[in-house]
């Protein structure tokens, strides 16, 4: 399918205390199956609010947004999203937090032991297998956050929405969770829309790079589509002259053309 | 010493290398020493933490013992005591309904608080989730409860003996209607409280009601609730004295009106620190209770 996720000509305005706040005017996007999308901006530039506009969190207040031709109307189980502090419920354990969703959606069709299959199946594709039953509060932030993706995954979401996924984490665990994170989105072909401010996380996971003007009324600046060929190493590309391009055009996006609100 | 111990053995486990190369030898020839001094230091915190509030006590003995020294209406400690240990030495003995032992007094009372209490949360804490939960019904809901809890709920107990013909379930009607807001309020609170990470996930993974409530709801709202019900536990153990006073019967209050009937001053006094003790004992083993739930969530 060529249009998965269409974004027409979609507005944001909150109304605060002191008033009206436009946070995003005039989004066009159209995401295809199986691509994986990078929101990259300053902080303030409302990418996060886009993610919560396609996973239905928020409505517009203008344009419409539409998943498979459907109108995206509230959150659903098929747009799966991984939450910038994991969001684990603490009194579960991660098994049972991740089986709360496999129960929503597959429980329906499927037997007890087949919803608990698919539960440490999960699991175990993000390396979790021997911590599964532990609670949120034993296990690391690097385990948490990948409860929180295993928790997405294990819906077969259509489109896998992370909000700052590795935001919160040291740089060793963030690589090794992105070369993870890499792997399975070529397994699961997973369509994938992630916020980050990240540079090389951005250039290193996406095939399109959508780079945002600085709040208030953001729109999309410009959009990237990076060619670099696929299964990606992050070794090989840290020499690699493509990449250096691709990447020091993000670069010059972020700090030439829309300098940090802070430092104009 | 000790952390160059726990990094070979770290380093060890990782390889399955040998652990036995270096046995750490040097903590043991430190024990010894240091032992009686950490002794020390556990004596000093114990007696730290122990002869305050020993002290303050005693402090109140001797100011009683020194008010009621030259005589008057107010026994003296010792008096006291020695009506305390003939009191407590047959705390369980029937002489009919109105002379019955302290022991039994206070069960009956600890019976009606139970009861009430156990009415009112059965009221309060779905009521509470409702109103934490709908925005319409809080709004219809809190103004008749800012009019209502002021009130004391001894002012209740004329209803309550209209409606139930009886003393004993009125004073338990007095227990409800006192403890019934804490648990309310509590709850709503903790429910408008839920964080709104939690609440993004019930609508990501689009859970039924029944689900919300009871896998996140329910859990995060359990510590305020355990806040409501020692609220409401601790004013239905004040309430009940009085409301006692006033029905007669068997209970605590009923007892301590009747000792001042009969003019056993002593006995008032214990009653005093009877209740205060009881009210302790229930204050203290809810919030242990709800120390227990915090560390295991």
């Amino acid at each position: 399918m060529d249009k998965f996720v269409q974004v027409e000509k979609v507005g944001m305005v909150f109304d605060t205390k002191k008033g009206r706040f436009v946070a995003l005017r005039d989004i066009d996007l159209t995401i295809r199956q199986g691509e994986f999308i990078s929101l990259i901006g300053h902080s303030g530039c409302g990418k996060s609010t886009l993610l919560n506009l396609i996973a239905g969190l928020t409505l517009p207040t203008s344009g419409v947004l539409l998943c498979a031709n459907r109108e995206i109307a509230g959150p659903g189980p098929e747009r799966a999203v991984v939450f910038q502090n994991h969001s684990l419920l603490p009194w579960l354990t991660c098994f049972e937090n991740v089986y709360l969703a496999v129960e929503r959606v597959f429980a329906a069709n499927e037997p007890k032991a087949k919803l608990k299959e698919r539960t440490a199946r999960v699991l175990e594709l993000v390396g979790l297998a021997h911590a599964m039953h532990k609670y949120p509060n034993e296990i690391s932030g690097g385990m948490k956050q990948r409860v929180g993706i295993a928790r997405a995954l294990a819906m077969e979401p259509k489109v896998l929405l992370m909000d700052e996924p590795f935001g919160a984490l040291d740089a060793l665990t963030r690589a090794r969770l992105q070369d993870e994170l890499m792997k399975i989105c070529e397994a699961t072909r997973a369509t994938t829309v992630m916020v980050t401010h990240d540079v090389d996380e951005a250039v290193l996971l996406s095939d399109r790079i959508v780079m945002m003007t600085n709040g208030p009324a953001a729109t999309i600046g410009e959009i990237l589509e990076v060619d670099l060929p696929r299964p990606r190493e992050r070794l090989t590309l840290a020499g690699d002259a493509d990449y250096m391009r691709y990447r020091s055009q993000v670069i010059e996006f972020l700090y030439a053309k829309q300098s940090h609100p802070l430092a104009a | 010493m000790t952390a160059v111990t726990v990094e070979a053995i770290k380093v060890g486990a990782g390889k399955t290398a040998p652990l036995r190369a270096s046995p750490p030898p040097a903590p043991l020839k430190l024990a010894g020493p240091s032992s009686t001094e950490q002794n020390a230091a556990a004596m000093r915190a114990f007696l730290a933490a122990v002869l305050p509030p020993f002290m303050g006590i005693a402090l109140l003995v001797g100011i009683w013992q020194i008010a009621t020294m030259n005589g008057g209406s107010i026994p003296t400690p010792a008096k006291t005591w020695e009506a305390a240990v003939k009191l407590f030495a047959d705390p369980f003995y029937r002489n009919g309904p109105n002379d019955q032992g302290i022991g039994w007094n206070l069960l009956s009372s600890l019976q009606r608080v139970a009861i009430g209490f156990g009415f009112a949360a059965l009221v309060g804490i779905p009521a509470g989730f409702l109103l934490g939960r709908f925005a319409t019904m809080s709004r219809m809901i809190n103004p008749i409860i800012s009019l209502l809890r002021p009130v004391s709920p001894l002012a209740w107990l004329p209803i309550g003996l209209l409606v139930f013909k009886k003393a004993d379930p009125a004073a338990t009607w007095t227990i409800f209607i006192c403890s019934i807001w804490p648990m309310i309020m509590n709850t709503a609170q903790g429910v408008m409280r839920v964080p709104q990470d939690y609440l993004n996930i019930a609508r990501v993974l689009n859970l039924s009601e029944w689900k919300i409530v009871t896998k996140i709801l329910f859990p995060s709202v359990l510590p305020y609730m355990l806040t409501g019900i020692r609220l409401s536990i601790g004013t239905a153990w004040l309430v009940i004295v009085a409301a006692e006073m006033l029905t007669g019967g068997v209970g605590i209050g009923f007892w301590v009106w009747d000792e001042w009937n009969n003019l056993k001053v002593e006995h008032i006094i214990i009653a005093i620190f009877v209740i205060g003790i009881v009210g302790l004992i229930l204050e203290q083993t809810l919030l242990f209770l709800a120390k227990r739930l915090h560390t295991e969530s």
